[in-house]
């Protein structure tokens, strides 16, 4: 048998000040961006115009600007896509209502009559209008808090409160630093995007869900220890699970990272960010808070416990 | 074997049969070169890609609309069913492109989806669909002009067709591919809609006349055709003139039980009408939109009060059909473009290659591992995946649900998280084993008390993947789908295969190590 993290006996839970001072703090910072500066949204979501483009041979960067600068494109955004050839730019217009039919068009002339002797090939046209943005926005807001809300309620029906409180707040942290990394980062929230945040609150669950049903087997097998003692266990019983799984799915994002093309990136470096906080999250949040609302309701009938 | 094991083996290879057979049509298809397609009668290709796994249009390219019924300038009754009208009037149009398999969705009260997949020409395709409607009524020319129309087109491309080696053909390229006046078999009718398109015939036809297609396939005396009409250029009437436009039953009182069209005309388009019928009775009026000839009916009588009935060889279907179209070229509702997501073809290539190229890495290396990690086990676990894996596409493509780039990412990542339960299994069996237990025991132990969180974990996933489902648009609802079905499939894989397998292992009493 070959193992990693075998016979472990690490007293996590003796660190949980620590982790809450950690995830407290990126949680922090995660809200403080999230109400000063606010993600970076999609056009699925502003409503907008984003046009891929190629370029042969290829542009550059700059001379797209001054493409789009001199056609009298006010407010685009140029983004060079990475990429070996270095020839494809996403260009995000602002929709004009009376033209926008005709927007790649113009930036196609734009482009060629800036630079002479390119060709442009149009890859990709994405335009939501205003009131479709909006409608996205708020479908995204309600998939999401009703997903929490669904879980929260089959966690508390199948656990016990204490514990459905600690596997909520824990992935809604998730969630929160996943967003946190992508503002951090510059990187666009899009639709794909949010079926990756609502993916990361499945599998965070999905995590902690295994750790708390170890806790409470063992819980009903060693009445006589402390509460923190039980929970130390059975982390300490189900961390080569917990880690092997985040690795395999790690792997499977990391893939699609790499290898998966500019559409997916953004949607995978969600992924990534997700598995190892949402791995984190399950033991340091979840199963700590457990720990210490467990803690609390047992002292508030008279008992002491720890 | 005991008798349970027995039946998850039968229910193992069931389920494994039914998938081939699902996923067949999509391994045809897919690997079939653009010239056998070619090759392929139109009905059978069409009867395969229904049965292929669908690509969504960020895969296979294409253009996809949502729009939006403008009833802003329309009264309560107009604006009844102006979406259903608009609806009419796109699908006549979007025929025009030749596209497989264009969608047209109603969603919602007033909006309309469409999509137009592998369609190059986007510029057009949203002039076209975004046009105000035009009903027109022309005039079909006389059986004699008819014919010196057909016939001058006959000289004008028999000039240039030297490669045509039947003689018949070579001297009469129109009216020798005729079943009957103007009535083409459905596959030369293409050939001859090719040749028709491939040059401005304005000079060629006589002055004021045009030639205008039926819209659809008919069946004529047992053969699907289609008509090809010579009308007057210049209409008489245009779709201003009518009022109102229901189907009905009995108009005819030769045919009690017989579908038709009732069409009252405004007080204006009576007058028009009134002429127009009493100068022509026995000839036929088309009723044209947007340059595609709906009907044709005989003119039988003048008819003064501007109330017709259109009758013939209507079903329900029809002539409600027809109905619509007579409102909506009365009163055009128009369109205006909500949102539009264009991919070309040559991205929709790249998606898919570096789509499948980071699933097989991805799968490479998590192969890699679980076999080091676990061993046979490991072998097991990763047979299980690739069994996942060929499910959930057999679902696909048995629902006619649409593989989406993000579906892609969503097959990856399912490939990462089949393996999860495996590894909790695998675990579980490990701690018992260390506790002490015989394999057998271990074995029953770790899948027994494996199942409840592995059961919890799935469920909780499936909701989100639920909501997800619901939220989603297009792309997001092809990740849902094959998130869900991947845990579905999970659930089967992990608890009856990989099950059976170790039942059968140990029931051959040969295992006094357990290679995990």
């Amino acid at each position: 048998m070959f193992q990693i993290l075998h016979d472990t006996n690490i007293p996590f839970m003796k660190h949980r000040k620590l982790a809450y001072l950690f995830s407290g703090l990126i949680v922090l910072v995660t809200l403080f961006l999230l109400f000063t500066k606010g993600p970076r949204y999609s056009v699925d979501f502003t409503g907008g115009t984003l046009v891929q483009i190629r370029t042969a041979p290829a542009a550059h960067a700059d001379d797209v600007r001054g493409a789009m600068d001199a056609a009298g494109f006010k407010g685009a955004e140029i983004q060079q896509m990475t990429g070996e050839s270095a020839d494809e730019f996403l260009i995000r217009v602002a929709n004009d209502e009376s033209d926008a039919k005709h927007i790649s068009e113009r930036i196609s002339e734009a482009v060629t009559a800036k630079i002479a002797g390119t060709t442009v090939e149009v890859r990709r046209i994405e335009s939501v209008g205003p009131k479709v943005g909006s409608e996205l926005r708020s479908k995204a807001v309600w998939a999401i808090l009703s997903s929490l809300g669904v879980i929260l309620l089959y966690v508390g029906i199948r656990y016990e409160f204490k514990f459905a409180l600690g596997g909520v707040v824990a992935l809604l942290h998730d969630v929160l630093v996943t967003l946190g990394f992508l503002m951090f980062t510059g990187r666009e929230v899009s639709l794909t995007v949010v079926a990756a945040l609502l993916t990361i609150a499945g599998y965070s669950i999905n995590d902690t869900i295994v750790v708390f049903d170890r806790i409470r087997e063992r819980n009903k097998a060693l009445r006589k220890e402390t509460h923190s003692r039980v929970m130390d266990i059975a982390v300490n019983e189900t961390l080569s699970r917990t880690v092997i799984t985040a690795f395999t799915v790690f792997l499977a994002s990391l893939a699609l990272f790499i290898w998966g093309g500019e559409v997916l990136r953004d949607f995978s470096f969600a992924m990534l960010v997700g598995i190892v906080f949402g791995t984190y999250s399950s033991v340091y949040v979840a199963s700590a808070l457990a720990l210490d609302t467990w803690i609390a309701l047992d002292r508030r009938k008279g008992v002491q416990a720890e | 074997m005991s008798r349970s094991d027995l039946l998850k083996l039968a229910g193992v290879v069931l389920v494994t049969a039914l998938a081939a057979w699902f996923l067949y049509p999509s391994y045809t298809y897919y690997s079939m070169t653009p010239a056998q397609r070619d090759a392929l009668a139109p009905k059978k290709l069409a009867e395969l890609r229904k049965q292929a796994i669908h690509l969504g249009l960020d895969l296979q390219g294409g253009l996809q609309l949502l729009l939006e019924v403008d009833k802003s300038k329309l009264t309560a009754a107009e604006a009844k069913d102006a979406t259903d009208r608009a609806m009419e009037i796109i699908r006549n149009r979007v025929d025009q492109f030749g596209v497989a398999e264009p969608l047209i969705q109603r969603e919602g009260e007033d909006r309309v989806a469409v999509q137009l997949p592998g369609l190059t020409d986007r510029g057009r395709a949203i002039e076209l669909i975004g046009k105000t409607a035009l009903l027109e009524f022309k005039l079909v020319r006389t059986p004699e002009e008819t014919k010196a129309a057909f016939d001058r087109l006959d000289a004008y491309f028999a000039a240039n067709n030297a490669a045509e080696t039947d003689s018949t053909l070579r001297l009469h390229p129109i009216t020798g591919r005729m079943l009957d006046q103007g009535v083409f078999p459905e596959t030369e009718a293409s050939i001859v809609e090719k040749l028709l398109a491939s040059t401005n015939l304005d000079s060629i036809l006589p002055a004021d006349t045009q030639v205008l297609w039926e819209k659809g396939v008919r069946d004529i005396g047992g053969v699907n055709a289609r008509s090809l009409y010579v009308l007057k250029r210049d209409a008489e009437m245009t779709g201003g003139s009518v009022a109102t436009a229901d189907a009905a039953v009995g108009l005819d009182p030769n045919q009690p039980g017989a579908w038709g069209v009732s069409m009252n005309m405004t007080p204006k388009g009576r007058t028009d009408f009134a002429r127009v019928t009493g100068a022509n009775v026995g000839r036929q009026l088309s009723i044209v939109l947007d340059g595609v000839v709906q009907s044709a009916p005989n003119i039988q009588d003048r008819i003064p009060g501007g109330n017709a009935r259109i009758t013939g060889s209507f079903d329900i279907n029809s002539s409600k059909d027809l109905a619509i179209v007579l409102r909506a070229g009365a009163l055009p509702a128009p369109v205006k473009i909500l949102e539009e997501r264009t991919v070309g073809p040559s991205l929709g290539g790249d998606s898919i290659t570096q789509g499948v190229h980071a699933g097989l890495i991805g799968t490479a290396m998590i192969v890699a591992f679980m076999v080091v990690y676990y061993q046979l086990s490991g072998v097991v676990a990763v047979v299980a995946m690739v069994l996942n894996t060929f499910y959930i596409l057999a679902i696909l493509a048995y629902s006619g649900a649409t593989l989406t780039l993000p579906g892609i990412a969503g097959l990856v990542l399912t490939v990462g998280m089949a393996v999860d339960t495996n590894v909790l299994i695998f675990e579980r069996i490990r701690e018992e084993l260390r506790a002490g237990r015989s394999i057998r025991q271990a074995v029953d132990l770790g899948y027994n008390r494996a199942f409840r969180t592995v059961f919890d974990a799935h469920s909780t996933q499936i909701i989100s993947g639920l909501f997800l489902f619901q939220f989603g648009t297009g792309p997001i609802k092809g990740f849902a789908f094959t998130l869900i079905w991947g845990l579905v499939a999970n659930l089967f894989t992990a608890v009856v295969f990989t099950r059976m397998i170790y039942d059968f292992w140990l029931s051959r009493g040969k295992a006094d190590r357990l290679s995990i």
